[in-house]
């Protein structure tokens, strides 16, 4: 190999690890802006007031600016959203993974593969349209842009994370496991969920996580349907998440105001990293059986 | 055998059986209800008129062709850029990288960038790239580039693990250096990980809309690609998300008409990824 050739193999391999690390350089650059243009109006406002405070007036005379009622609206919406699509998530996945036959299987799995690629707007614009005047008449109450209506659909838009995930999982559980039991004298449903399903438990703990982050960074979907009004949340109330805060007083945000929704974003955002950690976990716990 | 089954174990059974057929049924009902409700909606206010003009407040009448040709730019735009990122980095790890920890490094910053939500996205987009080039396709482009990275990433990881080693080995053997053995054998062996990351890419580019809020804007105007990458513009998503908010008459059916064609789409992106993954798995198995 002539020296030139050499000098030009190095430039390409010093081309490749450059493009090698734009990715670890994409997240430092969005860590390093969110904490950055996060801290400002946190240290204003007072770490405690903002976490805590629990009314959110951004635009009065004496703004006060507690984001309580956001953090505590995205953790009830996501966990009501876990509460509804984690079972029906769960039970599909053993379907798909084990019982379902070939045709069967290839007909639903193409159903979820539908429903993760509609656009998050359209889910907000059929909820807007369906769900949002059928709770207000199935309820009776003033408005049914609410809190229930975003968790309905949130949990419908995290189903095909946690059913692919978790059928991943299931597959992967060895036969061997499955031959046993049912030697034993299990039939083939007990087997999948008392043998399979514990086995492959790290993987479901998986999707239920990748379910979380999903449901907690929507915005879209849930500005159409939440009413967006910074309430305590309550069930039938008209409520605004992290994710829809920052959205819906960006666009003619200033100051201060603009500030604390770049901290509201830097919460989203650590609250997305402590998810990522626990999906890491389970994910490696899952790999290594 | 039946007999030896207590009744207590016989209703567990059954009680099982019947949840997942029913999450099951209920999960493809609720894709069959999407499609049809926002089909039956959407396709009867569809009308030449509205996919072939611009929107007009003068003559009080709505079109969605710039946001049609907004979204094949902001798609083109977006591909072009991040195509060789994503490529080359999945190069490097799989062909150059020598050190485990710099591997391990990179994987992990692609996952924690695939689970960041498109709102924060959105946000930094604003402030890195709206900010220099002002709000325009291209600052949209490019916070699109940062969150479709990971994916096209992956795909092509995946493809480039299945070139065989002896083809990298035989090129080597005649004789080769890396970059040629690259070149010539193992990118040829990867073009189906990279269409399919492309169409992977080209869907949630579609379909996403919280990023492009403050970073392509919302205005409605004809342009050219290369104008038009300079200037704002509304993507089909972010002009459903408007119209479904505006009170004037015909907004709602123009969001709906939206929606059908969004949804349209996403079934003819499904079912390229489906043919396309058949056909190279068709072709492989040759």
């Amino acid at each position: 190999m002539g020296k030139h050739q050499r000098i030009i193999e190095k430039l390409i391999h010093g081309i490749f690890l450059l493009l090698g690390l734009v990715t670890v350089g994409c997240v430092l650059l969005i860590t390093v802006y969110l904490i950055l243009s996060g801290i400002p109006a946190i240290r204003q406002i007072g770490l405690l007031d903002f976490l805590l405070g629990d009314t959110w007036e951004s635009t009065a005379k004496e703004p006060s600016f507690g984001i309580l009622p956001f953090i505590l609206t995205s953790v009830y919406g996501t966990a009501g959203a876990i509460l509804f699509g984690v079972p029906v998530g769960f039970f599909t996945a053993v379907y798909l993974a084990k019982l379902a036959p070939a045709k069967v299987k290839s007909v639903v799995e193409s159903a979820v593969s539908l429903l993760a690629g509609i656009p998050s707007v359209v889910y907000g614009l059929v909820g807007m349209l369906v769900l949002v005047p059928g709770i207000r008449a199935l309820f009776h109450v003033p408005d049914g842009a609410s809190l229930l209506a975003a968790m309905i659909v949130l949990s419908v838009m995290i189903l095909p994370s946690i059913i692919k995930v978790s059928v991943t999982a299931l597959e992967a559980v060895p036969k061997e496991y499955e031959d046993a039991s049912l030697a034993l004298g299990a039939t083939p449903i007990e087997t999948y969920f008392k043998v399979s399903a514990p086995a492959a438990k790290s993987g479901v703990a998986a999707a239920v996580v990748l379910g979380v982050g999903r449901a907690i960074g929507e915005a879209m979907a849930v500005m159409m349907v939440s009413g967006n009004v910074p309430n305590m949340p309550a069930l039938f109330q008209s409520v605004r998440f992290l994710t829809t805060a920052v959205a819906s007083e960006m666009a003619y945000s200033g100051g201060l105001q603009r500030q604390a929704l770049f901290s509201i974003a830097l919460v989203l955002f650590l609250f997305i990293m402590l998810i990522n950690a626990a999906l890491n976990f389970f994910l490696k716990r899952d790999k290594e059986g | 055998m039946n007999t030896t089954i207590s009744s207590g174990r016989r209703f567990y059974i059954g009680l099982m059986k019947g949840l997942m057929v029913l999450s099951a049924a209920l999960t493809c009902g609720l894709a069959l209800f999407l499609i049809g409700f926002v089909l039956c909606k959407g396709v009867s206010s569809l009308t030449w008129e509205l996919v072939s003009t611009k929107p007009s407040y003068l003559n009080d009448t709505i079109g969605i062709l710039p946001d049609i040709l907004n979204t094949v730019y902001i798609i083109v735009a977006t591909l072009l850029i991040v195509l060789p990122l994503g490529v080359g980095a999945a190069i490097y790890l799989t062909e150059y990288a020598a050190s485990k920890r710099l591997v391990a490094v990179i994987e992990y910053a692609a996952e924690t960038l695939s689970g960041i939500p498109s709102i924060i996205f959105g946000l930094v987009g604003m402030l890195v790239f709206a900010n220099t080039f002002g709000k325009c396709l291209l600052a949209g482009a490019l916070t699109l580039v940062i969150m479709n990275l990971p994916t096209v990433m992956r795909t092509a990881q995946e493809s480039l693990k299945t070139v065989p080693t002896s083809l990298r080995e035989g090129a080597f053997g005649l004789g080769a250096g890396k970059w040629r053995v690259v070149r010539t054998v193992v990118l040829p062996g990867c073009v189906d990980g990279i269409i399919t990351g492309c169409i992977l890419s080209a869907g949630r580019i579609m379909g996403e809309s919280a990023a492009l809020l403050f970073t392509a804007g919302f205005a409605h105007a004809l342009n050219g690609f290369f104008s038009g990458l300079g200037s704002p513009g509304a993507t089909l998503t972010v002009a459903l998300y408007l119209y479904a908010n505006e009170p004037r008459p015909g907004a709602k059916e123009a969001s709906f008409t939206i929606a059908a064609i969004l949804m349209l789409l996403t079934l003819a992106i499904n079912f390229a990824a489906v043919l396309v993954g058949r056909y190279f798995k068709k072709r492989s198995a040759l």
